[in-house]
């Protein structure tokens, strides 16, 4: 019942906002859908937190501790970044840069992406979740190029075409994985759910599998960013309007990212040696290394902080890649910090940008003096983001490197240069944005930065304590993925 | 007897399936293209009647009907209606010359085969042997997205990669589950709408459907 209402506020919070066209109060709606699914998850997260595993609809959905935690991490940041853009939007449509039909668009469009990410983290068919996904490729891909700029039709052509083909490569790997499946569980509608793929993993046909492994890293990988496959990213998140970038690094990566790893966790049953694994330790690795590379040469700050959110899928592939207990864990806590860092610093990345009027960085000066908040925000944020402790993205990253040099030790020199490398070229360049003279205007609205010291506020938690029940819960998750 | 022959029909559906996919391959001209996509569907829709009428699965009939109605009715109309309203007719330049297109295509199919053949064998169905043939038409789908510098063709090649992997779908598992069938149909059609949407875009801003225009975007 819990997963119906999660499912339908956002499905109808699209519908109303498609209908009624545009109206003063659409950016007001949208946040209160938003909060209403965010409320629904919670919901549903205590039912499954206290109650476990549960299935519903003939086992169409299910949910685990595993899948529950990115349900409410999305909902939240879902309903935080609609906060967010209710100011950053109107200054837009001020400027001239978006109409009333656009925003409508815009409007309907983010609940339905909310529900296409739902869809696909709550389904237990591994058929389903590919159609989700595609259909949050299909939902954002309008958003991208809302402001019709011949820049942002460019990215939105790439993203779009990148994303499809990738994600056709999927849905190659899906039917390699019903073919195995077919042969243990019989043909029909019961094979393709993940939790009775679970059961018999072990009797799955490992050449086809590791087969269907390779076409399904590498299409939800497109998704995820990983470096071959990383063009669009970029482009996606420079191009579009910010709230769409920070939902699309923010939550969109992670649910990729969700795909990849509940279809790690069939391979290694059926093949039982960690074929799954070396393979995403080597785009994770590749994906840091590269990403870290390319944020030294970066204009424009929005592309920037997109690198870095290929690094991050970078870092979170490789401890998954790892597995184990404590690589898992800090695979769990490092999308959580991240998400929640990087959807941060985008909405201090839009303001910042709207009272410069410009996404070149060299034109982005003295924040601290237009807006103090904005400014501290940004700071704190990439701070953050680095790495710096006591922040949550400190304890994640440093789990990581400890697991990797005990195990992989020839892996640390390439993440520590990369972490290195990647500090030194965004501190470099966000000092001189917030401190340094400007003779910027402040925001015709008050910019929503509620979101933003609540984020960070989180992420300076998690790094400080972990509450016993979530070590517990993020224990179970980490348990189910191993 | 009666079932080889059905398989040999749907054999004979493939080998059909696949020199369309070369055929698209050396085509220059739009409408051409599109007529070959209407037939692809054809074949793959014919094929999942055959393979639904001689297992028994009558899923597959609705597979083969949805097939029809979008990939050999609506989704070639829907592009024709386009190609008319945005006078896309002229000849298409190909980033590779088509000969050595051809001949990369070949070694792809052979690729294909090599990648295939161990799975096949462990099919138990009719049509184990089109295994290699889809995933073929789908590398050469992919080819032709790669060499092809026009918005419209390169939608077609991915129309022509989605007909690859569903008849992939049918050869080697009798077909995926109506509900996944369903929502990959869906999808497939939201995205031909979004396409065109994107064309008439991509068209007042640049006047052309050369995306040779589209690449400022990049890393210098």
């Amino acid at each position: 019942m819990e997963i119906a209402i999660v499912l339908g506020l956002p499905l109808l919070g699209a519908l109303l906002l498609a209908l009624t066209g545009h109206r003063d109060w659409a950016p007001e709606l949208n946040a209160t859908m938003s909060f209403a699914t965010f409320f629904a998850t919670t919901l549903l997260t205590v039912r499954v937190i206290g109650g476990g595993p549960m299935a519903a609809f003939e086992e169409q959905f299910f949910v685990d501790p595993f899948n529950v935690f990115l349900v409410a991490l999305t909902a939240f940041v879902g309903f935080t970044t609609a906060l967010f853009s209710r100011p950053y939007m109107r200054i837009e449509q001020d400027q001239g840069r978006v109409n009333a039909a656009r925003l409508r668009l815009y409007h309907s469009m983010y609940q339905l992406f909310t529900f296409t990410m739902l869809l696909c983290l709550l389904s237990n068919n591994v058929g389903v979740m590919w159609v989700a996904m595609e259909g949050a490729t299909l939902s954002t891909v309008l958003l991208v190029s809302l402001y019709r700029t011949p820049a942002s039709l460019e990215a939105a052509w790439k993203y779009f075409i990148l994303c499809s083909v990738g994600i056709s490569q999927a849905l190659f790997g899906v039917i390699l994985l019903y073919f195995a499946a077919e042969k243990v569980l019989g043909p029909g509608g019961t094979s393709l759910l993940w939790t009775h793929l679970y059961v018999v993993r072990g009797q799955l046909e490992p050449t086809v599998l590791s087969l269907a492994f390779v076409f399904l890293l590498v299409g939800y990988g497109t998704k995820v960013g990983l470096v071959p496959l990383h063009n669009w990213l970029p482009d996606a998140h420079a191009e579009g309007p910010t709230p769409v970038s920070a939902v699309l690094s923010g939550l969109l990566l992670n649910v990729a990212l969700y795909a990849v790893v509940r279809s790690k966790v069939l391979v290694d049953g059926a093949l039982g040696r960690n074929f799954s694994g070396g393979l995403m330790m080597g785009f994770g690795l590749l994906s840091v290394v590269v990403a870290a590379f390319f944020l030294s040469r970066q204009r424009d700050i929005k592309r920037m902080f997109a690198y870095s959110s290929v690094e991050h899928m970078g870092i979170m592939t490789f401890a998954f890649g790892m597995g184990g207990p404590v690589a898992a864990f800090a695979g769990l806590l490092h999308m959580t910090v991240h998400s929640l860092t990087k959807s941060a610093i985008f909405f201090t990345v839009g303001h910042a940008s709207q009272a410069a009027g410009t996404q070149n960085m060299d034109s982005i000066r003295g924040l601290i003096q237009t807006s103090p908040a904005i400014g501290w925000g940004l700071v704190l944020g990439s701070l953050a983001i680095l790495g710096m402790p006591p922040f949550g993205v400190f304890t994640s990253e440093f789990m990581v490197l400890t697991t990797a040099m005990h195990e992989h030790s020839w892996a640390t020199p390439f993440l520590l240069v990369a972490l290195g490398v990647a500090f030194a070229s965004i501190f470099g360049k966000v000092q001189p944005m917030v401190f340094g003279e400007t003779s910027a205007q402040r925001l015709a609205h008050a910019p929503a930065l509620v979101p933003v010291f609540v984020h960070l506020a989180i992420v300076l938690a998690l790094g400080l304590y972990i509450p016993p029940y979530l070590v517990s819960w993020y224990r179970q998750a980490a348990a189910l993925i191993g | 007897m009666g079932i080889p022959i059905f398989a040999q029909l749907v054999n004979v559906l493939a080998a059909f399936l696949l020199l369309l996919a070369f055929s698209m391959l050396s085509q220059r001209r739009v409408l051409t293209l599109i007529k070959l996509l209407a037939w692809q569907g054809a074949a793959l829709a014919a094929s999942t009647a055959i393979v639904a009428w001689s297992t028994g699965q009558t899923h597959l009939y609705y597979s083969a009907l949805i097939t029809v109605l979008l990939k050999v009715i609506l989704i070639p109309w829907v592009l024709h209606r386009l190609i008319d309203r945005l006078f896309v007719r002229w000849d298409i330049e190909t980033l590779i010359n088509i000969p050595t297109t051809m001949l990369i295509g070949i070694g792809l199919v052979i690729f294909a085969f090599a990648l295939a053949t161990p799975i096949s064998q462990m099919a138990t169905t009719l049509t184990r042997s089109t295994l290699g043939i889809a995933l073929a038409s789908v590398l050469l789908s992919f080819l032709m997205m790669i060499v092809r510098q026009k918005a419209v063709p390169q939608v077609i090649g991915f129309l022509a990669m989605e007909n690859g992997l569903f008849f992939a779908a049918t050869s080697a598992t009798y077909g995926m589950p109506l509900v996944v069938e369903l929502g990959v149909a869906l999808d497939v059609l939201v995205g031909t709408f979004i396409f065109g949407i994107f064309f008439f875009h991509i068209r007042e801003r640049f006047d052309s459907l050369d995306i040779r225009h589209m690449e400022k975007l990049r890393e210098d």
